[in-house]
């Protein structure tokens, strides 16, 4: 256990110093890996006991667009905005999770209608095009450096604030794999009528675990907009992010709590060394090879690269299987 | 009755055609092999683009390329089957609905690396018909009628013919079909060429109106899934009525206001209907 807590300590001291050493440009790729980890995280809490939403870019959405209107058009605080965004975020998912969950709305029919509200929440934002700037983007007002406004000009102090988001979640990721919930959750996944037979209440359990995945991933939203100071509709809601959410943590392994953020690592440098290696002569090129990679992904290592790894270190460690429905 | 409100109205019917028909080659690949295809729209846009390139490109009679498109997206409808749905036949339905998404992913950008983000549209321009004081485009009438004349080639193929009956065999109960003699395989390859076919052809219909960019799929791909699965998914009949009600709301709400709106609308309505009923609308 001791030789466990060094590495970890070495591993977090070097995370702490990097900032001092790194190049700008690399600490903004940093800077946007820990982001993104945080709600790929965010969305594993749920795909991992066989949920998988496809909405998630309306609550990262509704989490990016509540603080930066307030601060623009009320100068409300994102100290409040950001609070009252994650709070709406976590609201649209009981709105959405209780009739689901209530009417076993599971599976293809789950993905599809949380689908659904992805658009809705997208095609809203452009509909409101007087306030939100519709498809050409919002800026949130700069303020230079503040913490009043939560804009920072330098990259070390997002750098900071993005690490503490992800170890917050990776904590909280920690605390639900710890709690009785988790068990119980494992066990609707198998079967939600055997679990509901036994005394679990699905209901409770598949609402706590998606309010609460919701919820970071409406603060994420908000953090990226604080970070980018640029909103768009189509990066921060709607099919397309939310497809984005789900593949990087397919990829990264979501059963495990490294995973999502090996995912978003595995993407963001691809992404990036190939826009890097092929320029702006070959705009697509990044995504076919990323679209081919999931492909395979999918169909050779659903587990993702960290669940594939580690079956490979302990052959005969009890794998979890993969979630029906 | 308001003369506009008349022609959203007629418009709406026109677009619903299309609507169906799509919502039909989809029907049936769930149906059949019941699995949804994330991709089925982006699969539309590589006919619209081979429609584009052999007729605007190459010079070829329209008809030539319609066909050729049409076999095309049928082989490529065939070609996803067999490299990306078979593999993991038996894994959780999930994983084939995301391994479709990667399609997506790749399709889209593939199509931004071979032909960039322009718009293209084949430059040919229908008349328009005047009835009284209501403008029809010949365009969207064309593609409402070949819509129809499909979907009914298509019901009398899956009735009358020896495919066609073990392809809605299947449909009802995968495991006796095997006992009868029918191999499963065949089957679904036959289904994907035919879904595959019904998206060319309305790739086909579809390159007439709208102009083709490699992210046209975006915007009417989820509206397809939502009208399959108000039709109840793997229902035909239900999918093709509950096209022309989406393809109304939208056409009407949109007249009203605006088309974002509409779709918000749209979308909202199939959050709300599922919760009442599950399986689709016209579930008894």
């Amino acid at each position: 256990m001791n030789a466990r807590h060094a590495t970890l300590l070495a591993g977090l001291a070097i995370l702490l110093c990097l900032p001092y050493f790194t190049p700008t440009y690399f600490l903004h790729l940093l800077i946007q890996v820990l982001i993104w980890s945080f709600i790929f995280t965010a969305w594993s809490m749920m795909g991992r006991f066989g949920f998988v939403s496809l909405g998630h870019g309306a609550f990262m959405g509704v989490g990016a667009y509540v603080p930066a209107l307030l601060w623009n058009y009320y100068d409300v605080t994102p100290w409040a905005g950001i609070p009252l965004g994650v709070m709406l975020s976590a609201l649209l998912a009981l709105v959405i999770g209780y009739p689901c969950f209530r009417f076993r709305v599971v599976g293809h029919y789950f993905a599809l209608v949380t689908l659904a509200l992805s658009q809705v929440v997208m095609l809203s934002i452009v509909a409101a095009r007087d306030i939100t700037g519709g498809s050409l983007g919002f800026t949130p007002r700069a303020a230079g450096h503040s913490w009043y406004a939560l804009q920072f000009p330098e990259k070390s102090y997002f750098y900071f604030i993005a690490l503490v988001l992800w170890l917050g979640g990776l904590a909280v990721w920690g605390w639900i794999d710890r709690g009785i919930g988790r068990e119980a959750l494992d066990a609707i996944s198998e079967d939600e009528e055997a679990a509901s037979a036994i005394g679990i209440d699905v209901m409770r359990e598949k609402l706590r675990v998606t309010v609460i995945s919701a919820a970071l991933t409406a603060l994420g939203g908000a953090i990226y907009g604080q970070y980018f100071m640029y909103l768009n509709p189509e990066t921060v809601s709607g099919i397309s992010v939310s497809l984005q959410i789900v593949f990087a943590a397919i990829v990264g392994g979501m059963y495990d709590m490294l995973g999502p953020t090996v995912g978003a690592l595995v993407t963001i440098s691809l992404n990036e060394g190939l826009r890097v290696g092929f320029g702006t002569h070959f705009i697509g090129a990044a995504n076919t090879i990323y679209g081919i990679l999931l492909i395979l992904c999918i169909i050779f290592m659903p587990r993702g690269i960290v669940g594939t790894l580690q079956t490979m270190n302990m052959p005969r460690s009890p794998t979890k299987p993969v979630p029906t429905e | 009755m308001d003369i506009y409100l008349l022609e959203a109205v007629i418009d709406g019917i026109l677009l619903g055609g299309v609507l169906a028909l799509l919502a039909l080659g989809l029907n049936l690949i769930f149906g059949v092999i019941d699995v949804v295809w994330i991709a089925y729209a982006d699969i539309v846009m590589c006919g619209m683009y081979a429609v584009y390139w052999l007729y605007a490109g190459f010079g070829w009679p329209l008809l030539l390329a319609c066909a050729v498109a049409i076999a095309g997206v049928a082989a490529l409808g065939v070609l996803v089957h067999i490299l990306i749905i078979a593999p993991i036949l038996s894994s959780a339905p999930i994983n084939q609905l995301l391994a479709t998404g990667g399609l997506l992913f790749f399709l889209q950008s593939f199509a931004t690396l071979l032909f960039g983000t322009d718009f293209r549209n084949l430059g040919i321009r229908l008349p328009i018909i005047e009835l009284g004081e209501i403008y029809i485009s010949t365009a969207r009438l064309l593609a409402f009628s070949i819509a129809l004349i499909g979907a009914i080639a298509l019901y009398f193929f899956l009735k009358r013919t020896f495919i066609g009956t073990a392809i809605r065999a299947i449909a009802q109960d995968r495991d006796i079909v095997g006992l009868m003699g029918v191999d499963q395989r065949r089957i679904y390859i036959a289904t994907s060429a035919i879904g595959g076919a019904l998206a060319g052809l309305a790739s086909c219909l579809l390159v007439l109106q709208y102009d083709v960019h490699p992210f046209i799929g975006n915007t009417f791909g989820p509206l397809i899934f939502m009208i399959c699965v108000l039709g109840g998914l793997g229902d035909m009949i239900g999918g093709f009525v509950a096209a022309f009600i989406i393809s109304q709301i939208i056409s009407i709400v949109g007249y009203y206001s605006n088309t974002e709106l509409a779709y918000v609308l749209a979308f909202a309505l199939f959050i709300a209907l599922m919760f009442v009923r599950p399986r689709g609308i016209f579930v008894r």
